[in-house]
């Protein structure tokens, strides 16, 4: 696995979609081991991640401090399970350390953090990722490094006012080596996004802060791909990607409602989402 | 004596830091010119970066850039980024123990006839509740630039504040400076008056005050809030018996609580808290200001003698 992760451009759909299921139940296993955790917007986020830790980052997991390597800040650092779950399968670190998810003395601890190899930066508390990521853009641009700089955000983060200032900063500073990705699911903690503080029209938005912007589904990896695809295409602009995605995909009990943003399913749930997942990959 | 306000003094390390390092880069929030970050802006305009009026984008680039192996200074004034980007200098500084600088001036109730909104008294309590967060307010321009260059030496988040009023010049270029040591600038044996910042120079004539009235005292600069000097405050308690703490600050939280946490855990002596009593400032004039809030050198010597009575 870890040869496929450094500069995979074969594209093999069939093997993302094998991740990606996988990727699913370890969130549901993690979490209920857990007794918490964030399994909604986790399941949502599986296919961004998935194609980024295993189409389009150039990255080394047996390095993971290696020089050249592109930069992912998870800044919805609620997203733990999902990314724990993909860094392992990149081979970050050994696959039975996830069972250990948000237990005493882990490294993986409830929120995105870096004790974990493969993990950047601290993330817990939303709407600070995207500076973090254009200080690295910046700093790229005056080492004259090729890395890119990636930052994926929730949708209710973005109603934090500080992701606005660094949407102005990494425009103003022509910032064409940050690609922003936005897993829009809809849904928050209390509810539908468009109900607590909408953000439409969101691509409008983005495009009038001077980013260029392509909307994918994000759940399918050839959208997700092509859209990547396009990003160091555009010169002299910051680029964002906003994913339409389900909360709680792949587990229809799961699917589009806020009762599963920050909680874990018990041993029963757990069987029949593992179950449906099941049904799914045969 | 020569009057110069610490601010200059962080504009002026920062520039011989940015001639001798190439990995020296400043983040701006449109007061570089209040803070004297623009002395470098216009040196190396290539490694200054503005991000406008967001003190929370400044951290977090900041945060970016040493990531990346660079050494990020980031100036405002210290209300706005110590409380304003709180969050940020809390996770993204303390908790990631990113190589992050922050550099504040306007500190204290010397800021002036701008008012309450801009004279911050509470940050040296919570930049030294982080824990990776070390606290220094220099007390003169010369100890200013002193710092500003050690503290790029020492990897991890420093706070620095630094004053808009000009303060008398009280040390030399060749005076030792140690980050964490205090340094004694007058012996005495019978009450120590332990100081930061502009309070430094109000506690040596409050000294002279005390001097006059048969009171030998003792004054230590305290620059170094966190990690505070514990063995001089042990020797201060051991040899003079009593400590009185001047601070322009909230004395909850502040110098004196760092004094007397030191005290308590090791050798209890009487003591006595000169700052600002759980109060905003107001507008006025720097000196005016003092007076009205208790903080002058005489504030000092009466502190000195009301402790000593307590011995």
């Amino acid at each position: 696995m870890k040869g496929d992760c450094v500069s995979a451009k074969k594209v093999d759909i069939s093997s993302l979609e094998k991740n990606a299921n996988q990727s699913r139940k370890e969130i549901l296993q993690i979490t209920n081991s857990a007794g918490c955790g964030h399994p909604g917007g986790s399941l949502s986020a599986v296919e961004i991640l998935t194609t980024l830790y295993f189409y389009k980052l150039n990255h080394k997991p047996e390095d993971p401090f290696w020089s050249e390597r592109d930069r992912m800040i998870v800044s919805k650092g609620h997203a733990s399970p999902v990314t724990y779950s993909v860094l392992a399968s990149c081979g970050y670190f050994p696959k039975e350390e996830l069972a250990t998810f948000r237990k005493l003395g882990s490294r993986l601890q409830g929120h995105v953090h870096r004790k974990v190899p493969g993990v950047e930066l601290n993330t817990g508390s939303l709407g600070h990722g995207l500076s973090v990521s254009n200080g690295i853009a910046l700093a790229a641009k005056m080492k004259k490094k090729d890395f890119k700089s990636y930052c994926l955000m929730g949708d209710g983060e973005i109603q934090e006012g500080s992701v606005w200032e660094a949407a102005m900063t990494a425009a103003h500073f022509k910032l064409d080596n940050v690609c922003a990705i936005i897993d829009y699911n809809k849904i928050q903690e209390n509810g539908l996004v468009s109900d607590i503080m909408g953000l439409e029209p969101l691509a409008e938005k983005w495009k009038s802060f001077g980013w260029e912007v392509v909307e994918v589904d994000g759940h399918n990896f050839d959208e997700l791909i092509s859209a990547f695809d396009k990003f160091g295409t555009v010169k002299d602009k910051p680029f964002v990607i906003i994913a339409h995605t389900i909360k709680g995909k792949g587990v229809s009990f799961m699917e589009n409602t806020q009762k599963w943003h920050g909680k874990a399913p018990n041993d029963e749930q757990l069987k029949d989402a593992l179950a449906e997942l099941e049904g799914k990959a045969a | 004596m020569e009057m110069i306000p610490t601010r200059d003094g962080f504009g002026k390390g920062l520039v011989e830091l940015g001639r001798e390092r190439d990995d020296i880069v400043v983040v701006s929030a449109d007061l570089e010119d209040a803070t004297r970050a623009e002395y470098f802006k216009k040196e190396f305009p290539d490694r200054f970066f503005s991000v406008g009026i967001a003190e929370q984008d400044m951290i977090g680039t900041a945060v970016g850039l040493s990531l990346e192996g660079y050494v990020a200074f980031t100036n405002s004034f210290a209300v706005f980024l110590t409380n304003r980007a709180y969050d940020m200098i809390r996770i993204d500084v303390c908790q990631n123990n990113a190589n992050v600088k922050l550099v504040c001036s306007h500190g204290g109730i010397t800021v002036g006839e701008d008012g309450a909104t801009a004279q911050c008294l509470e940050d040296f309590a919570i930049m030294r509740v982080l824990p990776n967060m070390k606290v220094i307010c220099p007390a003169d321009s010369i100890e200013a630039k002193k710092i500003t260059k050690l503290i790029a030496q020492d990897y991890g988040p420093f706070y620095v504040r630094t004053s808009r009023a000009a303060l008398p010049v009280l040390s030399k270029e060749d005076d030792e400076l140690v980050i964490g040591k205090a340094n004694i600038l007058r012996p005495g044996k019978d009450v120590s008056l332990i100081a930061c910042g502009v309070m430094v120079s109000e506690a040596l004539q409050a000294a002279e005050i005390l001097e006059k009235q048969g009171i030998d005292a003792r004054v230590v600069n305290m620059h170094t809030i966190k990690p505070i000097d514990q063995e001089a405050i042990i020797a201060c308690a051991k040899e003079t018996g009593a400590i009185v703490t001047a601070e322009e600050h909230q004395i909850t939280g502040g110098l004196g609580s760092a004094v007397a946490e030191v005290l308590v855990q090791n050798t209890p002596v009487p003591m006595e808290m000169v700052g600002i009593k759980d109060t905003y400032g107001e507008t006025g004039d720097p000196e005016g200001l003092l007076r009205k809030y208790h903080l002058k050198d005489v504030d000092i010597a009466a502190a000195a003698k009301k402790v000593m009575k307590r011995k």
